[in-house]
């Protein structure tokens, strides 16, 4: 007799409650619950955020604090050694990461406004390599080919390109004024142009890989079937699926990029003084100060730092919560 | 493999042969689109109209562009000669451009800054290397250890610092403050070894110190990629030793993608590690090259820059040969 064996029947019939959560669970809302719970990821993105707001109310910002960028104080220095006078690089009340040496400017706002050269040129170089990125990406893997090969050996050959020199003599041979722009605006213009140039084979090779795996899915298939076209495939049915990846390789090229504009200024070709940025301030240190006024070396270099840091900990921890095999 | 490895030669020279004219064209080409004269840029900071002239004249500057870039690439064979009525001046194979600013060959240039770029580049990646390495296979053998867990945020934190910044930290304190390195310059190896290496440890530590950080990361999370196969479960399932397991099975293919990058961090360390030689003041090809650009030295940056781009190239070419002959499936490509 076939009579099956009682089972307990709630281990049977798949009621209402035991689907109800199982439905929702996308792989965003199972990224976004990882997330909710990694306190190290909610702290770097509160900084991140907290910088972001920093440079965009960078003026309102220094006039509460009472300071300005570009105004010297020559009283607050020693006369004889021209170093700020008081400990800690002059830190006061009223200049609370102290004075410049020689100038005596106000080291805060010298930072705050260094922070939106940095995020500036970072945010615009990572969506001009996003872009790129994806298009050549999607196309060197779709497509396939000599037309692919030849792509991904262009990624292979940029990554491990001595950039910094070549990104050196580009701005070498860049007159003063070009292309309708002059002085800063244009420096900050090619700026953005050479990193984003430089960096998209970090997001391309991603995507390649990507769409290698997945357009030999079955969706892909059943789409072709259809009679959907290549550029109707690529943008509809691959790029959805590659937002996760290129959100997180996103995260993760911006501090990348942050470093890359702060190396450039650092080495004097990254916008131009009193314009303030980072890297450019502890070029001026480099130059000897910082054995004397070490503080004013510190600061900001503690600012690229602490941004760098809490960027790269947000991405890892959103290529983690979308990591499929990842756990919770 | 023969086959193979001529191809991939071959593929190099081509690559190459496109960068020297990219970068010709961005020279010479750039400037004129711009409206600026390379001639000017070529002879320095505001030159005279006659320097200009001579320079014009020198570099064969009024021919056309094919002509120029021809000049250029023959002189690396053959040597050049820059004549200009009796001014005349020879630049001997391998002619990688002529700097008029310091009256001398860019080869001579790069040759005088290579040693210091190769001590510094060698010298950091014995360490990070070893250091990087061997800490990312530990902290992969004892993932979500506190080892592990220290040795990640070390590794984060280090990668999110510029090189600068650590290198003016530690000159700050063991050179200035400490003196336990004072008065840090380049000593040649044959002159004084113990010098040399010595002037060149703070270096070669704020080098390794970024580079360990990212060699840890990679080869801990490529260790952990190949600890999940299922070929390690068999030998493992076998009973063989733990230590067979991973200092045989696993550690092979686990290090092959950090040899990949490592032959093409070297590449280019040995372009020129700019932002260390510019912050230790150690003029190598990276340092000469920043000094051209604040005089205004075209040809050395030009020079400079070409042949950093060959060592990138032939990495990228050894990196494969090595893949082949590491990994069969990589060979029929």
């Amino acid at each position: 007799m076939a009579v099956p064996v009682q089972l307990e029947p709630t281990n049977l019939t798949p009621g209402p409650p035991a689907v109800k959560p199982v439905a929702g669970r996308s792989l965003w809302r199972i990224a976004w619950s990882r997330l909710r719970k990694d306190k190290v990821a909610l702290a770097s993105a509160a900084f991140v955020i907290l910088v972001v707001l920093v440079a965009i109310f960078a003026p309102v910002l220094t006039s509460i604090v009472g300071v300005n960028p570009d105004e010297p104080n020559y009283g607050l220095l020693d006369p004889n050694t021209a170093l700020p006078a008081g400990s800690f690089g002059g830190m006061s009340s009223h200049h609370p990461f102290g004075v410049e040496p020689l100038s005596g400017r106000d080291v805060f706002a010298r930072v705050v406004y260094g922070a939106r050269i940095s995020l500036l040129v970072a945010s615009l170089a990572t969506l001009l390599s996003v872009v790129l990125g994806t298009v050549m990406g999607l196309i060197s893997g779709y497509v396939g080919g000599w037309i692919g090969g030849l792509i991904a050996r262009l990624m292979d050959l940029l990554l491990a390109f001595p950039l910094l020199l070549f990104a050196i003599a580009i701005v070498a041979v860049i007159p003063d004024s070009a292309f309708g722009l002059n002085g800063n605006t244009l420096r900050l213009f090619i700026l953005v142009f050479i990193i984003g140039f430089f960096s998209w084979p970090y997001i391309g090779r991603i995507v390649r890989g990507q769409v290698l795996s997945l357009k030999e899915k079955d969706f892909v298939a059943a789409a072709r079937g259809t009679g959907a076209g290549s550029i109707r495939i690529m943008m509809q049915e691959l790029l959805p699926n590659l937002v996760a990846p290129i959100l997180v390789y996103t995260t993760l090229l911006i501090p990348t990029n942050i470093l890359f504009e702060a190396a450039l200024s650092y080495l004097g070709v990254g916008v131009k003084p009193p314009t303030s940025s980072w890297g450019d301030m502890l070029s001026t240190a480099a130059g000897g100060l910082f054995r004397v006024d070490p503080t004013f070396m510190v600061v900001p270099g503690v600012a690229i730092f602490l941004t760098v840091l809490a960027f790269n900990l947000l991405g890892d921890a959103l290529r983690d919560a979308f990591d499929p095999r990842g756990g919770g | 493999m023969a086959g193979f490895v001529i191809r991939r030669v071959l593929g190099g020279i081509v690559i190459l042969w496109l960068i020297s004219v990219i970068t010709f064209l961005l020279f010479f080409l750039v400037p004129k689109v711009l409206g600026s004269n390379p001639a000017i840029l070529f002879a320095g900071r505001s030159p005279s109209e006659a320097a200009v002239a001579g320079v014009t004249k020198k570099l064969g500057l009024d021919q056309p562009i094919v002509v120029q870039y021809w000049h250029f690439l023959a002189g690396i064979f053959t040597g050049r000669h820059f004549d200009a009525g009796p001014d005349k001046t020879w630049c001997p194979p391998p002619c990688f451009g002529y700097s008029f600013k310091n009256s001398e060959p860019v080869w001579q240039e790069i040759t005088r800054a290579l040693p210091v770029t190769i001590s510094l580049a060698l010298g950091a990646a014995v360490l990070f290397l070893l250091i990087g390495v061997g800490i990312g296979i530990l902290s992969a053998l004892r993932r979500g250890s506190v080892v592990d867990r220290a040795a990640m945020t070390v590794a984060l934190g280090a990668v999110s610092l510029p090189v600068y910044f650590t290198g003016l930290v530690l000159l700050l304190l063991v050179s200035y403050q400490w003196r336990i390195f004072p008065n840090i310059h380049y000593v040649a190896f044959l002159d004084n070894p113990l010098l040399w290496a010595r002037n060149l440890l703070p270096a070669w530590i704020v080098l390794a110190f970024l580079y360990s950080a990212m060699y840890a990361r990679l080869t801990r999370a490529s260790m952990l990629d190949v600890l999940g196969e299922d070929y390690i479960r068999t030998a493992r399932a076998k009973g063989l030793p733990e230590r067979t397991v991973v200092g045989k099975h696993a550690l092979r293919s686990a290090l092959t993608p950090v040899v990949t990058i490592f032959g093409l961090d070297l590449g280019s360390l040995l372009g020129g590690a700019v932002l260390t030689e510019t912050t230790f003041g150690f003029r190598g090809l990276g340092k000469t090259s920043i000094e051209a650009i604040s005089t205004g030295d075209l040809p050395t940056i030009l020079g400079v820059t070409i042949f950093a781009a060959g060592f990138v190239v032939l990495a990228n070419i050894l990196v494969d040969v090595f893949y082949a002959v590491v990994d069969p499936r990589v060979r029929p490509t």
